[in-house]
């Protein structure tokens, strides 16, 4: 891995004093994200932990424009930031949309698949942390199967697997489409600085740890992001114009009970949903490679 | 230059006289006329305008957020369940202070099913911060909708021009179209003193506690006590360069009348008729002409009342458990301000059913007459046994 930059262009504008619990994804996301993106960039963000955890007004962490809209609004809010932005001659201003995976896979999809049908000149960042967490932890559509939440309790686990976005931008034919983790920074930031130079909508989906939610040790989350890639659970991929796949990182294909083990929220797992995202994520994993059609390159560093 | 045009199609007009920036609307009877003019006219280059082709109404106030917070101009036109869906988002509008300008073409609420007239979508957005003004010609949807532009981005708050559907929207009218150059002198292109901007980057509509929120909503207020004066103003600007003006409540007739009804929207035109009518055949009869919802015009509508005139207001909305809003409106006015004046309720045309000159004679005559019932609902036009 590189090392970090001497120059953080969010530790430089404040970003301190954020109000994120203790080991967030969400905070170490958007702070490489916006060290690749650069100050000409704008945020339009929901309701959801993003929202309350940049502050309180009148204190805030952005060092960027940072525009929050209703939760269900946040496409259609950035299209029009880009239409405004395009109209008042400020071109190249990077549109990003931050949103949970609760704005993204739920609420805000209507919208979300008609941007995308537009083709909107527009950065789409989802942060998953696979629940409605900013509210206390319940389902969305992010959820995996057999995951405890409040609305998904023992004895009434979640019985649905996760729904897959990804595809969904990729059928929208999206000109590009990727999966990043904290846990591969510079696979990361090389996908937010490739999105930042292409035009049309660009979709990045974001895995986000959440200790709270997940009840997992604040301290684990950068590995049980880690865990999730090797263990096919959330593999690092690219999709170019809904047709070209590009798998980023050859994983070990771990079996998910080494990833199931740090986290409370599959502790009522039963054998039977185990062996269903085992095999889930078997099954993706091979559909990955078949649909690359070429054997996994691997243009990043595993790590040991 | 006058021009004979649609109610829609004179909307559509101001749009591209104001120089709107981005639009975006969605396919609505019967507003849907106005979204095909401004797709036209963004289409053909003679608006340089951005138009985005939203999946909803909802997304369509969404979008206009996005770009008023830009800076720039921004217009959408609806109809009854279209501006139902957007309901979240007129809140946010106004509280985040964009000078968003909406028409809204009237049309009642399902179920049931219809696409005819009343004003029952418009009236019960009134709590959401929005001015609302009711027209009665295309000649005034027309002048409305520039002078809104005005209003809005002076007061930061944003305006709905309202007319009834197919009654006005489709109906054909001479207008007189104003010079380009003239309404860019009266309408400058937007200044906006805060705005998304990434050399000066803040944040909008953040999270707010207890300690704080309430002052939004306290100087949202205060912008719209100043608005009766900003509006005055701007129509009378408008008057200097055009020669036309409007009033928040229009008076006809109403000097030495003892019986006076008031009506907004195309059923106004009828009472206008009807009372000219009876006025020549000497019957003391007058009609005000309420233009405007949001902010109620408190201060002119109480010039009006006086202690031995029988009032009447002609609503074409219903509020179900209370009854027409123009008439809540109003009594709670009068009651605010100590006012004995009594005030009739009569509702007429719900989905479309024509108000006729018939329907307002038999108005004037039960007023006249004492022939009403002064706690509840006087039903005008209604089938069956009441």
């Amino acid at each position: 891995m590189n090392e970090m930059p001497d120059y953080e262009f969010c530790a430089s504008h404040s970003f301190y004093g954020h109000m994120a619990c203790p080991g967030c994804g969400e905070k170490i996301l958007i702070r490489h994200v916006l060290e690749a993106l650069g100050p000409e960039t704008v945020i339009i963000c929901p309701a959801g932990c993003a929202a309350v955890t940049d502050g309180v007004f009148p204190h805030t962490i952005s060092p960027v424009p940072f525009l929050h809209v209703p939760f269900d609004a946040t496409p259609s809010a950035a299209a029009g930031v880009r239409a405004g932005l395009d109209m008042s001659g400020r071109k190249d201003v990077t549109v990003m949309a931050w949103a949970g995976d609760g704005a993204t896979f739920d609420i805000g999809m209507g919208s979300l698949s008609a941007i995308a049908e537009r083709n909107e000149n527009i950065l789409y960042v989802c942060y998953d942390n696979e629940a409605y967490m900013n509210t206390g932890i319940q389902r969305s559509s992010a959820t995996p199967i057999g995951s405890w939440t409040t609305t998904t309790p023992e004895g009434r686990l979640k019985s649905e697997p996760k729904k897959n976005i990804d595809f969904i931008m990729a059928s929208h034919r999206a000109p590009y489409v990727a999966t990043c983790s904290p846990a591969f920074i510079d696979d990361l930031k090389m996908k937010v600085t490739k999105a930042k130079n292409m035009t049309g909508l660009r979709f990045l989906h974001l895995y986000s740890p959440c200790p709270p939610g997940w009840k997992s040790d604040p301290k684990d989350s950068i590995a049980i992001s880690r865990l999730a890639v090797e263990c096919n659970l959330f593999p690092l991929y690219e999709i170019y114009n809904g047709e070209k796949y590009i798998l980023n990182y050859q994983s070990r294909s771990l079996p998910v009970s080494e990833y199931i083990k740090l986290q409370g929220r599959f502790r009522y797992l039963s054998d039977r949903d185990k062996e269903i995202l085992q095999s889930e994520a078997d099954q993706f994993y091979r559909t990955l490679i078949s649909l690359q059609n070429i054997k996994p390159q691997s243009n990043i560093a595993g790590e040991e | 230059m006058k021009k004979v045009m649609s109610g829609n199609e004179a909307a559509s007009l101001a749009v591209k006289l104001s120089r709107v920036q981005v639009i975006s609307a969605y396919p609505i009877t019967p507003q849907t006329v106005i979204a095909e003019k401004l797709s036209e006219l963004c289409g053909s280059e003679e608006l340089d305008a951005r138009f985005v082709k939203v999946e909803s109404e909802h997304s369509a106030m969404a979008t206009l957020i996005g770009a008023a917070s830009t800076g720039v101009r921004t217009f959408t036109a609806t109809s009854a369940q279209g501006l139902a869906l957007m309901h979240e988002l007129l809140f946010w509008a106004s509280g985040a202070r964009l000078p968003v300008v909406m028409v809204n073409v009237n049309r009642a609420m399902a179920a049931p099913w219809t696409i005819w007239c009343d004003q029952t979508d418009s009236v019960a957005q009134r709590d959401t911060g929005w001015m609302q003004f009711y027209c009665w010609s295309n000649q005034e949807i027309l002048d409305s909708v520039i002078c809104s532009f005005k209003i809005a981005e002076k007061l930061l708050i944003p305006c709905m021009v309202c007319f009834d559907g197919f009654f006005i929207s489709h109906t054909y009218e001479a207008v007189d179209i104003p010079d380009q150059k003239d309404v860019d002198k009266f309408l400058p292109s937007r200044k906006a003193e805060t705005y998304i901007d990434t050399k000066n980057p803040q944040t909008f509509s953040g999270g707010t506690l207890p300690n704080n929120f309430m002052e939004f909503r306290y100087k949202l207020q205060k912008a719209f006590e100043q608005a009766p004066e900003v509006i005055d103003k701007t129509y009378g600007e408008f008057n200097n360069i055009f020669g036309r003006s409007y009033k928040d409540i229009e008076p006809y007739f109403f000097n030495d009348a003892e019986t006076v009804l008031m009506a907004s929207g195309s059923a106004a035109s009828t009472v206008y008729y009807t009372a000219r009518k009876l006025r020549e055949s000497g019957k003391k009869v007058g009609f005000l002409r309420l233009r405007q919802l949001r902010p109620f015009p408190e201060k002119s509508f109480l010039s009006f009342m006086k202690p031995d005139v029988k009032y009447g207001v002609l609503d074409r909305n219903l509020s179900p458990g209370t009854g027409g809003v123009f008439t809540q409106e109003i009594r709670g006015v009068l009651n605010r301000h100590g006012r004995q004046n009594r005030v009739s309720e009569f509702v007429a045309g719900l989905g479309g059913r024509d108000i006729t000159e018939q329907h307002i004679m038999e108005i004037f005559n039960k007023l006249a007459n004492g022939e009403i019932n002064t706690s509840g609902i006087n039903w005008i036009g209604v089938k069956g046994k009441q």
